[in-house]
């Protein structure tokens, strides 16, 4: 009788043992990408469709490929509302449930996230945002902001400007407005374009608009005494928003105002009505849905009732910018699969990932995204991907929908003005934190 | 010396030099402010009638305008899909939506206040707060957080008169806001129901002994503020576009309600009106001596200067409570 029960027992205890084995290995084919939104409060009409693009992604791959090497891609979301904070504590607790990279989405998540995500060795992408220095690899080590960063934006955009006055020596003289966002996003931009204001010779005015940036009266007056030629925005939220009627009421040319890429969204044009036919704006992407892979995300996740939202929203401004940033997560992860020879790849090794990522438009097109973006060829020493190419997009109010307007291969960085101060930045940086920079050479 | 110069001087001789550019930039103040007084008038009229600072106020204006596009679009709620069918044209839309204010009073008063007859002040702008936070939610849940558009047919555009720019859309709200003060004078001054808000506001317990019925002054006041929030709502929904940062438009109206007294309305107008201007000249002709972005905080700079003085405010009244 005792034996028996000890066998039943031994036997149970196996069974047990073997179950939570089986559930272990389970659990193990997943690959964790966390997903820091704001899904809720002020700055939600933006985080919606953001996250959206980032899960239908992964998704996708789930459905179509059975995820990433045979891996499972598990995306969990952990809402921020936007607040640096509350997105440090869903680093906290992604970080421990095996998060293999991090994307804050907010430059004040992703300030505070540097030092931690160093320490704990898992890669922060940053896409376009954040802290601009951190293009600079060898002392960045853990954190990535391809494929382009505000400073390079706002070279490119100077090119802009100087292609529409007829070329860059046209520019001196003009005036320049930049409307910035009071906030460490907002003034990113200003010291490169006070660089380039005094080598091109055009008369530059910064204007701040403090948060929330409901009410801009005075900015706009000072926009009519100034009289510019051209004005650039780096604005966010319900700012844009008013900004654009602002300047449709005081009858300023809209195809003169170029907003960042942050400011040109559907809700930042929609609500201007008519008056924001002719806003034009940067991307480093493309928009609309008429791409394979985006026809698949239809086939595969929605006709499956899988959507993160709702169908005919695919291809807006900023879904297409969350299916960017799950791209190249998804490559960072391919590339660390093959490189390291395992299937559940850690955070170091999806660093390597991100550093060796090479998107060419051989790949681009493979993934179905042909022409969807520039090159991007991750480095060592360059973690903004070359530099990166922005494209400028101006809106067409009857058939809601951006068209793409300027030079048709779009504007690259001036990378001699804005890499030099890349390099010397991140130098303060590392020289304060007492930070040896790698040996990238 | 060039300091001195740059803060006393300099913007004098610019406003004398710039006539046409200075009477454009009190325009613009004075416009702003009164679209601060649409929403400072809500929070006078809560105060008013129960002493108690409504921190939802700003939320009440988004909660309306929100539930106005619902209905001119068609919005099923919660599910946020909408049908051309559903879709009420703009005057039964708003209507319908004062009507929800309304309701949501009622709902408010038989909820959150009448269990707190004769609970400090603090308790219940504390509730208010919980309100705040529960409106918001639900607004969410039921309009979806997207920005939408609002176009209840306010003429915009603009035209000049002799250099100077004047808005369509701002001499609208100024219009719309003299109207609603009349209204709102006459209710509380002339109306049985408004006397009745007085008494009740001056205190409870007495105002219950006479016969007041707290429940229905209370409905009725939160029913004018809701009204009230739903005009602030369009204004401001019209310019930005309908979405959550609207609730944020109550910090626009605190120094408004600083200097022109709690208790005022005609405090809230000419409070946003000081505001609006004083705020834009010093950001205009000040502002860029410290890289821009000071009105805000010179709005209560304002404010406070003027509690120096009268710490009832430029129209609060002045209570002497005998120990």
């Amino acid at each position: 009788m005792k034996l028996s029960k000890f066998l039943l027992g031994t036997a149970s205890a196996l069974a047990l043992s073997g179950s939570l084995v089986v559930t272990d290995m389970a659990v193990a084919q997943e690959i964790l990408v966390p997903s820091l939104v704001y899904r809720t409060g002020a700055y939600a009409p933006n985080g919606v469709p953001l996250a959206n693009g980032i899960a239908d992604y992964f998704a996708l791959l789930n459905a179509r490929d059975g995820g990433i090497g045979g891996v499972k891609i598990k995306v969990e979301e952990c809402e921020t509302g936007y607040k640096t904070p509350v997105g440090v504590e869903c680093y906290e607790a992604l970080k421990a449930k095996g998060a293999v990279a991090f994307s804050p989405f907010s430059t004040g998540i992703t300030y505070q996230l540097i030092p931690k995500a160093t320490q704990d060795k898992i890669p922060i992408f940053s896409m376009g945002y954040g802290r601009t220095s951190a293009a600079d690899g060898s002392v960045f080590k853990w954190v990535f902001n391809f494929p382009t960063t505000y400073w390079s934006q706002a070279s490119a955009v100077i090119k802009y400007f100087g292609d529409r006055a007829g070329g860059m020596d046209k520019l001196k003289g003009k005036k320049i407005v930049h409307i910035y966002h009071n906030s460490a996003y907002g003034k990113e931009a200003n010291p490169t374009l006070e660089i380039l204001a005094k080598k091109l010779g055009f008369n530059l005015t910064l204007l701040a608009v403090d948060h929330p940036g409901q009410e801009q009266k005075s900015t706009w007056l000072q926009v009519r005494r100034i009289k510019p030629d051209y004005i650039f925005m780096s604005g966010w939220g319900v700012m844009n928003q008013v900004a654009i009627k602002e300047a449709a009421s005081i009858n300023f040319p809209m195809e003169n105002f170029l907003g960042n890429w942050w400011s040109g969204t559907e809700s930042d044009t929609i609500p201007g009505g008519a008056g924001a036919n002719g806003y034009t704006s940067t991307n480093f992407h493309s928009v609309g849905a008429n791409f394979s892979a985006l026809n698949d995300i239809k086939k595969y996740v929605y006709d499956a009732g899988n959507g993160a939202g709702k169908k005919e929203r695919i291809g807006e401004v900023l879904y297409n910018r969350g299916i960017v940033n799950s791209v190249f997560v998804a490559e960072a992860i391919r590339v660390a699969q093959k490189k390291f020879g395992v299937k559940q790849v850690t955070g170091e090794q999806v660093r390597y990932g991100f550093e060796n990522l090479n998107m060419d438009a051989a790949r681009w097109k493979e993934l179905g995204l042909g022409g969807f973006m520039g090159n991007v060829k991750v480095t060592c020493k360059d973690h903004e991907g070359g530099g990166g190419v922005v494209f400028i997009q101006k809106w067409d109010a009857s058939g809601k929908k951006w068209d793409r307007v300027g030079s048709a291969k779009g504007y690259t960085p001036m990378r001699d003005v804005v890499r030099p101060l890349v390099e010397a930045d991140a130098a303060a940086f590392a020289k304060e934190n007492g930070i040896t920079p790698r040996d990238c050479s | 010396m060039e300091m001195l110069n740059a803060v006393f001087v300099a913007p004098f001789v610019d406003m004398f030099t710039y006539p046409a550019f200075f009477v454009e930039v009190l325009l613009g103040g004075l416009t702003a402010g009164v679209m601060y007084s649409l929403v400072a008038l809500g929070f006078v009229l809560i105060f008013k009638a129960s002493g108690v600072f409504n921190f939802a106020q700003g939320v009440l204006a988004l909660f309306a305008a929100l539930t106005l596009v619902g209905l001119m679009t068609g919005t099923i709620p919660f599910s946020q899909n909408s049908m051309s069918a559903l879709a009420l044209p703009i005057w039964l839309a708003v209507i319908a939506t004062g009507g929800v204010m309304v309701g949501l009073a009622y709902a408010i008063e038989r909820v959150v206040l009448r269990p707190l007859v004769n609970q400090e002040e603090i308790i219940m702008f504390m509730s208010t707060i919980g309100l705040a936070f529960v409106l918001e939610g639900v607004g969410d849940m039921m309009w979806g957080s997207d920005v939408k558009a609002l176009d209840v047919g306010i003429p915009s555009g603009s035209f000049e008169v002799n250099g100077v720019l004047v808005q369509v859309f701002d001499l609208w709200a100024a219009g719309i806001a003299a109207v609603m003060v009349a209204f709102l004078a006459v209710f509380f001054q002339k109306t049985k129901i408004g006397r009745a808000l007085r008494a009740v506001a001056d205190d409870h317990q007495a105002a219950l002994s006479v016969g007041i019925p707290l429940k229905t002054i209370w409905v009725a006041v939160w029913s004018v503020a809701g009204l009230v929030a739903l005009v602030a709502g369009i204004m401001w929904g019209s310019k930005s576009g309908v979405q959550f940062s609207l609730s944020l438009i109550a910090l626009k109206a605190l120094p408004v309600l600083i200097l022109g007294g709690f208790t005022s309305i005609p405090g809230a107008i000419i409070g946003g009106l000081i505001i609006g201007v004083g705020e834009k000249v010093a950001e205009v002709y000040w502002g860029p001596l410290v890289n821009g972005a000071i009105e805000n905080w010179f709005a209560y700079v304002l404010a406070l200067l003027f509690l120096m003085f009268r710490p009832q405010g430029l129209f609060g009244e002045k209570i002497i409570e005998r120990i």
